[in-house]
């Protein structure tokens, strides 16, 4: 029971950051590495603000903002100083490693008894002990759940119009008279902040930051999305915000499995990898992409 | 009205590869002028266009419009007062978005893209209209993603969307090449209606010198960066699609084509 709810706790967390990789991977058809980055770098400053007792609320805006920063860093990186998508990910990604390490002032900082948005004074006098283990759950399905709403309005706005179009053909962006490489840079921002606002929530269900956080973030992220958006191509009444969400609970409930069937903790990287590979075989979205991503 | 004037452009300077291509080239377009543009593959119709638009920069020459000197200025704040057809289909529309969805962001060219709905709810009888204009059947398909078109609805499609806002020049760039005959006919058909409605100035590069001949008020053809023939009105009606095409095959034969 403890465990699957871990399972749907971190499963909601992380489809937050899927959001994010969807709008790069899918959307903008950006293959973004800055994820690695930003999704510690919100764990890390949400540590470091909790850990000076903070009110745990404001960590969730100050992590998007500094988020939808370093994706703007990585977009003016490749839109304008010319460098290939993947390189920039990888530049902004290797760089965020050691920020991280300074934001955080050592590795692994633990915030166990401190007041975070699950566990404080206020949270815990609206919830009856009946509920009290699955208060961290009901909040983090609550906050996914907005973030999932907001993400649907917004691309149904002008602005997400254009964003949409931009990874669809870009020349005709530039036809519309807009600079296809800003509406790039917003779309990198908004991605990169849902996937630190991801980090923050993930440090505080955890209650520790750890600077190997990072490892690997994008390859869940991708994994959701292209379980999410291949499963359920053919429902189209859900919305393809939705499958993601879905995809990401598949996914970290497949890694669960691994790890319960009786592979040790530290082998989690390894299947998180291996599972990926599967995933990528199993669907039919790596032809499209191995080219693409030949040419890039 | 639109001037380019001296303008020269070499492609891969400096190296052995190097290749001229206009050299002191000027030409004038008259507001309202239709020109049809006809040429050998590398005689720099497409160049041109490319140099109106701003998708490749000039190495020496300005370009005018209406008399302001547009040469350094970013291609995509040029396109807010031109519209472009492509020769891909595939390049005028966002194939991931529906028909609605992409009228409705050719319709708010010029305007800001902030946070308001994409598609205003007002506009559909509109865009209804608009389609219904085609004869294509579109006005019933406004939900349907632009991908799952045929390469002439697209390009119908395309046109509309250029052609929305409005726009000091409309850009066809071989806009009927990849399309099936009928298709082509059709196009150019609603082109010509568009163009007298809208009474766009208009350049249009074609490989069809039946289209060049039977449409617009005047006719270039381009031979190695310079326009070797042109003639406007009157002198453009005495001219037969059998003449163009000696004077085309005169200068293929040279070239060794």
């Amino acid at each position: 029971m403890i465990l699957l709810l871990s399972v749907f706790e971190q499963g909601l967390i992380y489809a937050i950051m899927a959001l994010g990789v969807y709008i790069t991977y899918k959307i903008l058809d950006f293959p973004d590495l800055t994820v690695d980055g930003s999704f510690p770098m919100g764990a890390a400053i949400t540590a470091v603000l909790i850990s000076k007792d903070l009110n745990p609320l404001i960590t969730l805006p100050i992590s998007f903002i500094v988020g939808a920063f370093i994706g703007m860093l990585t977009g003016v990186i490749h839109v304008k100083l010319r460098v290939r998508d993947l390189l920039s990910g990888i530049i902004m990604m290797t760089a965020l490693y050691t920020v991280n390490l300074r934001i955080a002032g050592r590795a692994n900082l633990p915030i166990y008894n401190k007041q975070n948005i699950f566990d404080n004074d206020f949270v815990n006098s609206i919830f009856p002990q009946t509920l009290a283990n699955f208060k961290t759950f009901i909040l983090i399905f609550i906050i996914t759940m907005i973030t999932k709403y907001i993400l649907d309005w917004y691309l149904h706005t002008k602005s997400g119009y254009l964003l949409r179009a931009v990874g669809d053909n870009d020349s005709i962006v530039t036809s519309l008279g807009i600079d296809k490489g800003f509406v790039k840079i917003v779309g990198l921002s908004i991605a990169n902040g849902l996937v630190a606002l991801s980090g923050c929530l993930f440090a505080q269900q955890q209650r520790y930051y750890d600077a190997s956080f990072g490892t690997g973030t994008v390859v869940i992220g991708l994994a959701s999305v292209i379980i999410g958006t291949s499963l359920f191509k053919k429902i189209t009444l859900l919305r393809v915000t939705s499958s993601v969400v879905i995809g990401s609970l598949i996914y970290k409930g497949c890694v669960a499995l691994a790890i319960r069937m009786g592979l040790q903790s530290t082998d989690l990287k390894l299947v998180t990898a291996v599972l990926f590979l599967l995933i990528l075989v199993a669907g039919m979205d790596r032809k499209k992409k191995v080219k693409t991503d030949a040419r890039a | 009205m639109l001037e380019l004037k001296n303008i020269d452009k070499y492609y891969n300077p400096g190296s052995v590869n190097e290749l001229c291509l206009f050299k002191e080239f000027n030409l004038t377009i008259e507001k309202g002028q239709f020109v049809a543009v006809v040429g050998s593959n590398g005689s720099g119709k497409t160049s041109l266009l490319n140099i109106i638009c701003g998708s490749i920069d000039v190495d020496q020459g300005n370009i005018i419009v209406n008399g302001t000197d547009i040469t350094g200025k970013k291609d995509y704040l040029r396109h807010r007062k031109i519209g472009r057809v492509y020769q891909d289909p595939s390049k005028g529309t966002c194939p991931g978005m529906t028909i609605l969805e992409n009228l409705s962001i050719a319709d708010n060219k010029g305007k800001a893209y902030g946070l308001t709905a994409g598609v205003k709810k007002s506009r559909i009888a509109h865009y209804k209209k608009l389609l219904a204009q085609l004869n294509l059947g579109l006005e019933d398909k406004l939900y349907t993603k632009v991908g799952a078109l045929s390469g002439g609805q697209r390009q119908a499609v395309s046109l509309l969307m250029a052609t929305m806002t409005p726009i000091d020049f409309l850009i066809l760039d071989e806009h009927t090449a990849a399309l099936d005959p009928k298709t082509a006919e059709i196009i150019m058909e609603l082109t010509d209606k568009i163009v007298q409605e809208k009474k766009v100035t208009t350049i249009m590069v074609t490989h069809n010198l039946r289209y060049a001949v039977e449409y617009g008020n005047r006719l270039i053809m381009m031979h190695e960066g310079k326009a070797i023939l042109d003639k406007t009105d009157a002198e453009k009606e005495d001219i037969n699609v059998d003449e163009i095409m000696k004077i085309f095959n005169q200068i293929s034969v040279e070239c060794g084509n």
